[in-house]
């Protein structure tokens, strides 16, 4: 007999660190047996809160998926955030073709692109399907961060609900990486991320200030977890943080 | 005390394991070449239904009965299988003839029970096989070959009683000449009992020693050392084809049923396989008449495979295939799924007219996972899973990245994907005066928790354009000022670098920039600037480049 006072508090899920800490007291981590999305635009941190995740993970020995749609995965960054290459599977959707010298594209051009990005879409759909019905994994990454939020909100819902139960009951995180919401109310946890400054260091041994002595330094990053259905039966709604995200040659 | 396995009617048999649904029907196997095709063998049902050995094949096509024609290759895979099913009981095991295998059974009864459960066993190995066999066991070798040739099913012959067990058995199980079975006929002696009773200086007075040699044999005296064969642990099944096929799921049928059987026959040798090697003989003349683009497909349609450059090789040569696995592996039905999913991205060039299979065998896997481990997808369905992840984005977008020792930018290479079991977490040594082998200097609750120690920040990353965006930067005073590359366009806010960045100057110069990142062939020479780009929802930061060679310009990716 479970008392009626209980029935408002879910159990609490197991979760993966992100291994920050700003970020892990806000959400607690990301929910494994749950769609977490991280949305942002371009240079907004979702890339690197995603490494840190991965580094997690793979810390823990788990072995992880990332289903690239459009092969924007960088190994360098990964091994230098401290990604365990060996225990990631990485699924390229990019589709090779000859490049082009061209800067702007004439509308036939344009419309192959967009025929691309839905092939794109669909073999990560389709990978992703079959990545979390195998089972085993810690961690399934959909990253369609480059994918225009147009093409993104094609995806039909049913899909994200057929993921939803999928990894529902299973060991497995599911995190989707994109410019907007698309999953909306199938996701456990959706997080924003914003870019609120960058950071550049200057020589401070000369006066002049010459381009190569200004050093890309890092991004101060912010988090906003506009949904999370983690622990409590109401879902939270606005909780912010701030972090740096610094360059790998900063140090 | 020595046991034998007999197969009757061997040829038959050999076809038969192959074709499970023939096991009840009427079934008689050819041979020669057209037009002097002839019964070879037969089994019982075909005799009873009026075919003898030597009829023509039109002549036996007039019974109702099934013909086949004679396969060496089977034969020998049936034959093989014999010594896997002997080797499984015994290592002293003789190879007498294709259909009988002599083993030594002394000393075996505590792993296998007594010998009448021993050769139960053994016929019941023989028959999940597919090999319909008689077992005998008897004191010497000869008496059980006798036994198995002469009496269905299983026989026990205790020691002393060879004589009389074996008397009532006819004299041509002696396998003798036919002049001297015309005599012993001629002399009323159709059995082995009233050949033992013939007196033994008569005998070799009229039929010489090979007279006494049958005569001891018919008492079952014969007492000969076993010559123990060592039979190379090669698995192999072959299956020819009465009729080409053309399409991929029959052949999925025949390669379902090569499979169980190599399956089963390592299971019996208790081994499994990481590699299967498939080899399809094609019929040569489609392969000549057909253009490059008619190949099979699932259903039926012609489908045009880009992968047929796998077919560049002599029209005569059969079309081989790998399945290679990251783990021993003993399951037929995935061995199948896999072999369907390659051939589906490969399919052959035309019509299939033989199968061959076989199988590297290795040791199985120990399989122990542990309690506290994290859980790892199961080694068989990865498999699987990468096979059908190949089927969707390609062999070659799929695995492992693995960075490359070089200053090379975006150097990678992709490896295959076989992460390696978890470990389990070192417990760490508490400090203090906890003493090792106590109880209390385990944590527990580290086990689960070997993270990197958090950080404040996070690192930067880079998401990559592949191919690197071509783009339009106007410069001033050696700085870029504006930037259009698609999307991307706007003035630029701030601006490091330039970092010169250039390697392997000894190679040639490509100036177009290369997509398959696997090909380092050429020398690369670029001045790299990290610039911050405004735009409607924020700062975006690129890294750009350009090219020294042909002084154009690319965006390379966006920090992210």
């Amino acid at each position: 007999m479970v008392p009626a006072s209980w029935l408002g508090v879910r159990p609490q899920p197991e979760t993966i660190p992100t291994g920050i800490p700003q970020v892990d007291k806000l959400t607690g981590g990301v929910p494994r047996g749950g769609l977490t999305e991280i949305f942002g635009p371009a240079s907004s941190g979702r890339t690197s809160l995603l490494l840190a995740l991965m580094a997690q993970a793979t810390a823990q020995e788990e072995v992880c998926a990332l289903v690239d749609a459009s092969g924007a995965f960088d190994p360098h960054s990964a091994a230098a955030a401290g990604v365990d290459l060996q225990r990631v599977l990485w699924v390229r959707c990019e589709k090779v073709s000859r490049f082009k010298f061209h800067v702007s594209r004439t509308p036939r051009e344009t419309s192959n692109v967009k025929r691309e990005m839905f092939s794109r879409v669909e073999q990560a759909l389709r990978a992703a399907d079959l990545l979390l019905q195998a089972g085993g994994f810690g961690l399934v990454v959909m990253d369609l961060g480059d994918i225009p939020p147009a093409i993104a909100r094609r995806v039909p819902l049913a899909s994200w609900f057929r993921f939803r139960r999928a990894v529902e009951n299973t060991a497995t995180a599911l995190v989707v990486v994109e410019q907007e919401v698309s999953a909306k109310s199938c996701a456990s946890l959706v997080l924003k991320t914003q870019q609120s400054a960058v950071s550049n260091q200057q020589s401070a041994k000369t006066r002049i200030v010459p381009t190569h002595t200004r050093l890309l330094c890092g991004m101060q990053l912010e988090i906003e977890v506009l949904n999370s259905r983690i622990s409590q039966r109401k879902p939270v709604r606005s909780a912010t943080t701030s972090f740096e995200s610094r360059a790998s040659w900063f140090g | 005390m020595n046991a034998t396995i007999y197969v009757p009617d061997f040829l038959v048999a050999a076809v038969v394991r192959l074709e499970p649904a023939l096991r009840e029907k009427a079934v008689a196997v050819l041979e020669g070449e057209p037009p002097v095709v002839t019964v070879a063998a037969m089994n019982e049902a075909a005799a009873e239904a009026g075919i003898e050995p030597g009829m023509t094949k039109l002549q036996a096509a007039a019974y109702p009965v099934e013909l086949r024609q004679r396969s060496p290759a089977q034969e020998a895979a049936a034959h093989a299988v014999l010594l896997d099913c002997a080797q499984a009981f015994s290592p002293r095991v003789e190879d007498t003839a294709a259909d009988t295998i002599v083993l030594d059974i002394a000393g075996l009864e505590r792993l296998f029970g007594p010998p009448a459960k021993l050769a139960q066993d053994l016929a019941r190995r023989a028959s999940e096989l597919g090999l319909e066999a008689n077992v005998a066991v008897a004191a010497n070798p000869d008496a059980a070959i006798h036994a198995a040739r002469g009496f269905a099913s299983v026989t026990i012959i205790p020691p002393g009683k060879q004589a009389e067990r074996l008397g009532s058995l006819p004299v041509d199980v002696l396998q003798v000449a036919p002049e001297i079975l015309q005599t012993l006929d001629r002399w009323g002696v159709r059995n082995l009992r009233a050949l033992a009773a013939l007196p033994e200086v008569a005998i070799v007075e009229r039929l010489g020693q090979e007279g006494l040699r049958l005569q001891k044999l018919a008492r079952g005296a014969v007492e000969r050392p076993l010559v123990p064969a060592e039979p190379p642990l090669e698995f192999e099944e072959t299956m020819e084809l009465e009729h080409a096929v053309e399409l991929l799921e029959p052949l999925a049928f025949v390669l379902g049923r090569l499979l169980e059987q190599l399956c089963a026959r390592l299971g019996a040798r208790a081994l499994a396989t990481n590699e299967l090697r498939l080899m399809l003989d094609l019929d040569a003349a489609q392969i000549e008449d057909s253009p490059r683009d008619r190949v099979i497909g699932r259903s039926g349609h012609r489908v045009i495979d880009s992968a047929v450059n796998s077919m560049t090789r002599s029209p005569d040569a059969p079309m081989t295939r790998f399945i290679r696995l990251p783990l021993p592996m003993l399951d037929s039905r995935l061995f199948l799924k896999l072999l369907q999913l390659e051939l589906r991205a490969h399919p052959p060039a035309a019509p299939v007219m033989k199968v061959t299979l076989s199988a590297e065998p290795v040791q199985p896997r120990p399989g122990q996972g542990g309690l506290f481990l994290p859980a790892t997808p199961a080694p068989d369905r990865l498999e699987l899973t990468l096979a059908r992840l190949a089927g969707i984005v390609g062999k070659q977008k799929i695995g492992a990245a693995e960075v490359l020792d070089t200053h090379r930018p975006d150097a990678f290479q992709m490896k295959r994907f076989a992460p390696s079991a978890p470990q389990g977490l070192k417990p760490r040594r508490e400090s203090g005066d906890r003493e090792i082998g106590s109880s209390e200097h385990l944590k527990t609750d580290h086990l689960m928790t070997r993270s990197p120690d958090p950080a404040m920040y996070s690192t930067m990353a880079l998401r990559r354009f592949r191919p690197p965006l071509a783009a339009t930067v106007e410069v001033r005073d050696g700085e870029p000022v504006r930037i259009a590359a698609g999307e991307i366009r706007g003035e630029v806010a701030s601006v490091s670098g330039p970092w010169r960045n250039s390697g392997e100057w000894w190679k040639s110069t490509e100036t177009t920039p290369r997509i398959d990142t696997d090909d380092h062939g050429s020398n690369w020479a670029r001045d790299e600037w990290d610039i911050a780009v405004p735009g409607t929802q924020g700062i975006a930061l690129y890294r750009i480049y350009r090219d020294l060679a042909s002084s154009a310009w690319f965006v390379e990716g966006t920090y992210d």
